[in-house]
């Protein structure tokens, strides 16, 4: 049986994730009053925004890598001082798998630590703070070691305090990669360009929700200063259509892109480097609220992001949701929306300022997010030999084939036809293209697991809920 | 990393010149120095790693971009997500395959080794 972290009573509340949402969630809900179990599959709480180097490796300053670190350091205190007077079991490591519902509750099955042991628990109420990870853009030669997802370079670098090269491109579209940029050249690096696919006048006709937003355009001036101080290059409306090398990338191509994220032939431009970091937004992370049944919506950004209301409720009773789960919106967006979801958990009405600011921060990130989103064209630079799915390694030509000549028209039916996500990442990086080439949106996730989950663990499920 | 000042690396703000110098390295922007560093062995190489660093982080830091070959295309693969979604950073640990680099702590005395294909030749699977 697996062990139970509540010995069989239930918590108020149970918070998978502990970035910034799940953070001040539970926070808040201690604060008023609930009796709350945290679970985050990482050792640290903070998240994808707040991810910090192990104490080990003795940063003094780990703040230089962050905006806004006052945001998390108040509740990370918050989160110790709960801790110690009981209000709140703080369960790092632990890997949410899935969530069902059980009796007037829900049930939690977790596996922990290295050694994969099975946990469970019981709670009234789930919250669902589980973030995003990148969205990925298939080109040839994106598979060469040097290549590496924008967020995950920057993930490298607060977490490992390392680069993966000394001169860097980075490339793809959106707000995230001038962080990166800036981290990477602040570190250290040479950045060699950034190349934004978008152009940035397409924030020209969403001025209503900008103006709204002066924090914002004060973050986007910041981040800009960087790139000015470091003499870094942006290029707009342009793309990598191609990175170079034989075991490691050594140069890309950068082409000019037209209105639908076309190349314009012609244009290609070899740059020299040894890293690239690339992403094309972000894919909300939702196997356990897809398991429970909770409904999508797709976004501005053409991903697929969970349907919550004004008081951050899932469709799906006893289940909210958080962050970036409810539609990429950065870290600021994560923490309101936090706090308003203990707020309506606990029963309390939502605190009028909380609303207010959500609401401005969710247009602009319906904004940005439409911005940046990736045109139809970007298909024109792959070739028939370029894999789409890396795990199973499947190329462009057969996927084609399966939507031109077996009348595939869906992801999941590629998938069946070509093996294309059905390999250990489950499409979590090849499924935006995969539902592209078949000229679809994107379908919500429907992974059974959210982790690999050893077999003993599912054996020793109760048959009632396996 | 704490290679030679790059010839080709961008003038900094002077006025952050003045006052500490440009960063070098990830590790000279936040200040401070590992607990301890240690020898971690990778294919029968012995590299440098600090403790509190992941597999993959220790790799990249002694410049190693790769410890991993694919199933059908025998392709070199390391980190790409970095945060765990991928997959694509599998190595095998003191024997054992299919960890995730980029999530996986090193340890003093781990022998880290280039996983090729499934990981695991010796069921002939
Ligand atoms: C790789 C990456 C790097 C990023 N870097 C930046 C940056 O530098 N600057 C910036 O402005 N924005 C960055 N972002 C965006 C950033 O994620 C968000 O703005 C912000 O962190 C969202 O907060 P959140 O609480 O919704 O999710 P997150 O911060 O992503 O937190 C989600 C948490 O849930 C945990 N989790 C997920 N699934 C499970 C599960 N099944 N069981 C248990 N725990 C689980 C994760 O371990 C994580 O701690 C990055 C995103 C990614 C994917
Ligand atoms: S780099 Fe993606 S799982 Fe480790």
């Amino acid at each position: 049986m697996p062990n139970s972290a509540s010995d069989g009573v239930p918590c108020d509340l149970a918070v998978v994730g502990a970035g910034p949402a799940g953070l001040a969630a539970a926070v808040t809900a201690a604060d008023l009053g609930l009796n709350v179990t945290l679970l985050d599959a990482g050792e640290r709480p903070g998240g994808q925004y707040y991810r910090r180097p192990a104490p080990d490796l003795g940063a003094a300053r780990p703040e230089v890598l962050h905006h806004d670190w006052a945001a998390f350091a108040t509740r990370k205190a918050a989160l110790r001082a709960h801790a110690s007077a009981g209000r709140i079991t703080h369960l790092p490591l632990h890997h949410v798998w899935t969530v069902v519902p059980a009796g007037a509750g829900l049930l939690l099955h977790a596996v922990a630590g290295p050694e994969e042991e099975a946990v469970a628990v019981p709670a009234r109420a789930v919250l669902l703070a589980t973030g995003a990870f990148e969205r990925q853009l298939p080109f040839p030669g994106w598979t060469l070691p040097g290549v590496i997802g924008a967020g995950g370079a920057q993930a490298m670098l607060k977490g490992g305090l390392v680069l993966p090269g000394r001169r860097i491109v980075v490339a793809g579209s959106g707000p995230l990669l001038l962080a990166v940029a800036g981290s990477l050249a602040a570190a250290g690096a040479t950045v060699a360009a950034v190349v934004e696919a978008a152009a940035y006048t397409a924030y020209a006709g969403r001025l209503p929700a900008l103006l709204r937003n002066p924090g914002k355009l004060g973050e986007a001036a910041t981040y800009g200063g960087a790139l000015l101080r470091h003499g870094i290059r942006l290029l707009t409306r342009h793309a990598v259509t191609e990175a170079h090398g034989a075991e490691r990338v050594e140069a890309v191509t950068v082409a000019r892109l037209d209105r639908q994220w076309r190349p314009v032939p012609g244009t290609g431009r070899r740059v020299p480097c040894d890293a690239l970091a690339v992403g094309h937004g972000l894919v909300p992370q939702l196997e356990l609220a897809t398991g429970l049944g909770c409904a999508t919506r797709l976004g501005a950004d053409g991903a697929v992001a969970l349907e919550v209301d004004a008081r951050q409720r899932t469709s799906v009773p006893g289940v909210w949701s958080a962050g970036e789960t409810g539609g990429t919106g950065g870290a600021r967006l994560a923490l309101v929306e936090g706090e308003i979801a203990a707020h309506t958990i606990a029963g309390r009405p939502v605190p009028a300022a909380l609303g207010r600011q959500r609401a401005r921060l969710r247009a602009f990130a319906e904004a940005m997010g439409a911005a940046h989103r990736p045109g139809a064209g970007w298909t024109g630079w792959l070739r028939e030999d370029t894999e789409v799915c890396r795990c199973e390694e499947v190329p462009v030509g057969p996927i084609r084939e399966a939507v031109r000549d077996l009348g595939a028209r869906d992801a999941r039916t590629v998938k069946l036809l070509t093996r294309a996500g059905m390999g250990w990442c489950q499409g979590r990086m090849c499924g935006p293209a995969v539902a592209a080439l078949a000229g679809r949106d994107p379908d919500p996730d429907r992974r059974p697991l959210s982790c690999p989950v050893p077999l003993r663990r599912l054996a020793e499920l109760p048959a009632e809920e396996s | 990393m704490t290679g030679p000042t790059d010839p080709d690396r961008p003038p900094r703000g002077p006025l952050r010149r003045l006052l500490r110098g440009p960063a070098r390295s990830p590790r000279d922007l936040v200040g401070g120095a590992p607990r301890a560093t240690y020898v971690l062995r990778f294919d029968g190489r012995e590299l440098p790693a600090s403790a509190g660093q992941s597999i993959a982080a220790a790799l990249w830091g002694a410049g190693v971009l790769a410890w991993r070959t694919t199933r059908e295309n025998g392709a070199p693969r390391g980190v790409f997500c970095g945060i765990g979604s991928c997959h694509d950073c599998l190595v095998t640990v003191n024997g054992r395959p299919n960890l995730r680099a980029c999530l996986t702590p090193a340890r003093p005395g781990d022998t880290v080794t280039t996983q090729e294909g499934t990981g695991r030749a010796e069921l002939g699977v």
